[in-house]
C-alpha cells in the first residue's frame, strides 16, 4: 500500500520551508551542533500560546502546520508523533530546579510540558484535533514507528488524512552530555566536511518535520509517495540484504530498480565503511546520497531524509553536495537507508507516482 | 478486526505482588499496596504515600539477571514481561516473527536524577553509566535483548496511556499479519522526578487515595509492570496455546482540551470507550466491569465519571479503580489493568474499589466495593494522559 504526500513543513539546520529551489545554499556549522533555522513564530502560532511553549513545542507545531498549509487542509484525522528524545528543554529545567530548591517550591510548567507526547497534543490541542493521537520515542525507530502506525491506521480509514512527524531538539546540556561519549567529532572546522574528512564520530543535529499522508491520491498534490517501511534491530548483514530484498519486492521492485539511495553515513569512518558495503553489496547499480552533513545526526533525521527525497523527486535533481556516487540516473525510486550508530537500521521506499 | 487476536500470556508487578498470582490475591483480599517511601531518597519520604514493589534493584537484578546498574524500570519491565512469555506457552521466540512494544513515562529517570548533581557542578563530572539509558527506548531494548527478541522493538509515551497504546498497536501488528507475538505492555519506576512533577501540580493526596469518592484529595503515585503475551488465533490453535481472553475492541482519541486537565464532560474519554465498543460489536449492556482510570484526582474521576454516567447511562456494570492498591504507575497502568482485567475474566470476578464511602454529589455514582464472583464476559479498561491522551480497551472472554 502506497502512502501519499499531501503536504510537508520541515525546519532544520538547513532552509527547508520557503524552499523554491531546493537547496540552493548549504548552510555551513563550525561547532558540531547542527541546529534548526527557525521562522518567525508569531506568523504560525497565536501569541499568547506562543509565550508557553518551549523552542521544540514550537518548532514541532510550526512543522505541522505548514505541512497542513502545503496541503491546504486545516485539520488532519490522526495525529503521530515520533521523537527520540522528547522535550529536553523542559526535562532538564525541571529537574535543575528539583536538585537546586532540594524539591521544595517547584514551577509546574515544566514538568507538565516534559512528556514525550507534549509536541503531538499540542498540536492537537491547537487544531482542536479529538482524533487518533500517538507517540513514539524509540530511538532512531521513533519517526519510523509514526510511519508505520500510520501505514496501518490507512488501511484501516484509506480516507483519512495522517499528520506524522520526527522531532528532536538539541540542548545544551543534552549536548555536554552525549559529547562524553565520544560520538561526536572532536575536530571539523566545517559541518560541509564531515565526509571529506573521515574521522570518528559524526556531528549533533536536530529538526521537525511533519508530513500530512494519506492512502488516497490527492488530485493536486507533491506526486510522491512512500511506499514501504522496514525497522531492524540489530540485523546482521544477511538479513539487512534479504530485508531490503524483500521490502522493494512487497512495492513489485527489483534491486535494479532503485535509482537512488540516500544513506544515513554519519561521518564516522568506521560505521560508514558498513553502509558503503552494503550500498556497494545490494544496490550497486543505484546513485547514492548523503544527507548528515546538511541535517546533522540524531533519532528523528529519517524525518529529514523523507523530505528531502521528496524534493529530490519533484525537481528530478540532486543538488551537488548531497551526491556521493552518481550513476546517471533518473529520480524516481528511492531508498532511504539509515543506520543509526549501527545498531537501528531502517529503510524507507519513497517513489514518484 | 478481520482476525481475531489472542491474549496468551500476562505478567504483572506491582506494590501488591510481585507476580499475577501474588497481585490477585492482594485483588482478592482488598490489600492495598500504598505505603511510606523506602527505596530511594527524596525530601517527601514522611509525607507522600506511594505504591512501591517492595524488591530492591539489587533483588530484580539478581531475579532477572540484569545488572545492578539497570534503570529500574527496565528490572520491572522484564520481571513482568518474563512472566507473560513464560505463561504464554510460546516457545522458540527465534523462529516466530515476534515484537516487543513497551511504553514507559520516565525510562532511565530513576539513574538520571542522580547523575544530574554531580553534573550540574561540573560538565565532566556524573557517571555516564547512569545516563546511558535515560532514553526510554533503551529499557524496551534491555527487555527484548534479554528475551532474545529482534523481531521488532518500539516505544510509546503518550503520558498515563501509554501501555494501552502499546497493546492496542500489538494487536493490529498482528490482525495485519505482520508479526505472530508481541509481547506488549509498559513499564515505569518511582522516580524524584515525577513524584515532585505531581506534587508541584497539588494533585498528590497525602493519604491513600481514595478513587471515585466525593472527599478524594489527589492520587498516589505507584510503580510496576504488565505485560500481555498477544498472538492471533491461527497460531494460537497451530502451537496449542491457551487463549485467555480476546482483545475485542480498542480506540484513542484525544481531548484536545488542556494540556494536563481533562474537559469537564470528558469527551475524549467518551470517544475513546464508545468507539471501543464499536470495533467490539458490542452495546454498553454487554460490558460486564468496567477498569477505570480513576486517579482520585478531583478532575480525572468527575471527568471520567461524566463520560461513564452518558455512555452506560442505566446499563452500568460494575465499576471500580485499582490504583487504590497500586497507585497511579503512569505509563505501566495500563498494561498492569490490562492484566486485572484478564484476571477478571478468567477467575470470573470483580475487584473492589478501595477506600470508598461517600458517591461524587454531581454523579451519584458507587463503584464496585467487595471482591464479588460474578459471570464477566467483556471487560473495558480505560488510561487517560497528560495532552489529552485517552484509550480504551475492550478484553473478552475467548470465543
Amino acid at each position: 500500500m502506497s502512502l501519499y504526500i499531501l503536504g510537508m513543513g520541515n525546519l532544520s539546520p538547513q532552509k527547508t520551508w520557503e524552499d523554491e529551489t531546493l537547496l540552493s545554499q548549504a548552510f555551513d556549522y563550525q561547532n558540531q551542533t547542527l541546529t534548526s533555522i527557525e521562522p518567525d513564530y508569531e506568523q504560525w502560532i497565536p501569541q499568547q500560546q506562543l509565550r508557553r511553549m518551549s523552542r521544540i513545542i514550537r518548532m514541532g507545531v510550526t512543522a505541522a502546520k505548514m505541512a497542513l498549509q502545503d496541503a491546504g487542509v486545516d485539520v488532519p484525522d490522526a495525529i503521530i508523533t515520533g521523537t527520540g528524545y522528547g522535550c529536553l528543554a523542559d526535562t532538564n529545567s525541571f529537574l535543575i530546579r528539583m536538585i537546586e530548591n532540594h524539591e521544595q517550591a517547584l514551577n509546574p510548567t515544566p514538568f507538565m510540558q516534559s512528556t514525550h507526547n507534549t509536541i503531538g497534543s499540542q498540536v492537537a490541542l491547537l487544531l482542536q484535533c479529538q482524533g487518533y493521537n500517538q507517540t513514539y520515542t524509540h530511538e532512531s525507530f521513533s519517526f519510523e514507528s509514526a510511519l508505520l502506525d500510520a501505514l496501518l491506521h490507512a488501511q484501516d480509514n484509506p480516507s483519512q488524512r495522517i499528520l506524522v512527524g520526527g522531532i528532536d531538539e538539541i540542548t545544551d546540556l543534552s549536548h555536554a552530555i552525549q559529547s562524553r561519549f565520544g560520538i561526536f567529532r572532536r575536530v571539523l572546522r566545517s559541518s560541509l566536511d564531515l565526509f571529506r574528512k573521515p574521522g570518528k564520530g559524526t556531528v549533533n543535529g536536530e529538526g521537525a518535520a511533519y508530513f500530512l499522508l494519506s492512502a488516497q491520491r490527492p488530485e493536486r498534490g507533491r506526486k510522491v509517495c512512500l511506499d514501504g517501511i522496514k525497522m531492524l534491530y540489530k540485523p546482521t548483514p544477511e538479513i539487512l540484504a534479504a530485508e531490503t530484498e524483500q521490502l522493494l519486492q512487497a512495492a513489485g521492485l527489483r534491486r535494479q530498480d532503485v535509482d537512488f539511495v540516500l544513506s544515513g553515513h554519519s561521518g564516522d569512518a568506521r560505521l560508514d565503511a558498513a553502509a558503503a558495503a552494503f550500498c556497494k553489496a545490494v544496490l550497486p547499480w543505484s546513485s547514492i546520497g548523503l544527507f548528515k552533513h546538511l541535517s546533522g545526526e540524531f533519532p528523528t533525521a529519517a524525518a529529514f531524509a523523507l523530505w528531502l527525497s521528496t524534493r529530490i523527486i519533484e525537481h528530478h535533481h540532486v543538488p551537488d553536495f548531497v551526491i556521493y556516487k552518481d550513476s546517471s540516473r533518473p529520480m524516481r525510486n528511492i531508498l532511504i537507508y539509515n543506520p543509526y550508530f549501527g545498531t537501528h537500521h531502517s529503510l524507507l521506499l519513497v517513489r514518484a507516482c | 478486526m478481520s482476525n481475531a487476536v489472542h491474549i496468551v500470556g500476562t505478567g504483572v508487578i506491582s506494590a501488591i505482588g510481585n507476580t499475577r498470582a501474588e497481585n490477585f490475591q492482594s485483588l482478592q483480599q482488598g490489600r492495598s499496596g500504598i505505603g511510606r517511601i523506602t527505596l530511594f531518597d527524596t525530601a517527601h519520604r514522611n509525607t507522600l504515600p506511594v505504591g512501591e514493589v517492595k524488591l530492591t534493584n539489587t533483588i530484580l537484578a539478581y531475579r532477572t539477571k540484569l545488572k545492578k546498574t539497570s534503570s529500574r524500570t527496565t528490572l520491572l519491565g522484564l520481571h513482568a514481561a518474563r512472566e507473560a512469555v513464560e505463561q504464554s506457552g510460546v516457545r522458540d521466540l527465534g523462529s516466530l516473527r515476534v515484537g516487543l512494544i513497551s511504553a514507559t513515562t520516565v525510562g532511565g529517570m530513576d539513574r538520571t536524577e542522580n547523575f544530574f548533581p554531580a553534573f550540574l557542578q561540573d560538565i565532566m563530572k556524573g557517571r555516564l553509566r547512569d545516563v546511558v539509558d535515560h532514553a526510554c527506548g533503551r529499557s524496551t531494548e534491555r527487555i527484548a535483548d534479554a528475551l532474545g527478541i529482534r523481531g521488532f522493538v518500539t516505544t510509546i509515551n503518550t503520558a498515563c496511556s501509554s501501555s494501552v497504546n502499546a497493546i492496542q498497536l500489538g494487536a493490529r501488528l498482528i490482525a495485519a499479519n505482520q508479526l505472530d507475538v508481541v509481547v506488549a505492555g509498559g513499564t515505569d519506576a518511582l522516580t524524584r522526578f515525577t513524584l515532585n512533577g505531581f506534587n508541584s501540580l497539588m494533585i498528590l493526596d497525602p493519604a491513600p487515595c481514595r478513587p471515585f469518592d466525593a472527599g478524594r484529595k489527589g492520587l498516589n503515585l505507584g510503580e510496576g509492570a504488565g505485560f500481555v503475551v498477544l498472538t492471533s488465533a491461527a497460531l494460537c490453535a497451530a502451537e496449542k496455546l491457551t487463549p485467555l481472553a480476546t482483545v475485542s475492541g480498542f480506540a484513542n482519541t484525544n481531548d484536545a482540551f488542556h494540556q494536563t486537565a481533562s474537559s469537564p464532560e470528558g469527551r475524549g474519554s467518551f470517544a475513546a470507550m464508545e468507539k471501543a465498543l464499536v470495533m467490539a460489536n458490542l452495546a454498553p449492556a454487554d460490558i460486564n466491569y468496567i477498569n477505570l482510570h480513576g486517579t482520585g484526582t478531583q478532575n480525572n474521576d468527575l471527568s471520567e465519571g461524566t463520560a461513564v454516567k452518558r455512555l452506560f447511562d442505566t446499563a452500568l456494570p460494575p465499576i471500580s479503580s485499582t490504583k487504590g492498591y497500586t497507585g497511579h504507575t503512569l505509563g505501566a497502568s495500563g498494561g498492569i489493568e490490562a492484566v486485572y482485567a484478564v484476571l477478571a475474566l478468567r477467575e470470573q470476578c470483580v475487584f473492589p474499589n478501595l477506600r470508598f464511602e461517600t458517591p461524587m454529589p454531581e454523579l451519584g455514582l458507587v463503584p464496585q466495593r467487595t471482591f464479588e464472583r460474578r459471570p464477566v464476559k467483556h471487560v473495558m479498561s480505560n488510561s487517560f494522559g497528560f495532552g489529552g491522551n485517552c484509550s480504551s480497551i475492550v478484553l473478552s472472554n475467548p470465543v
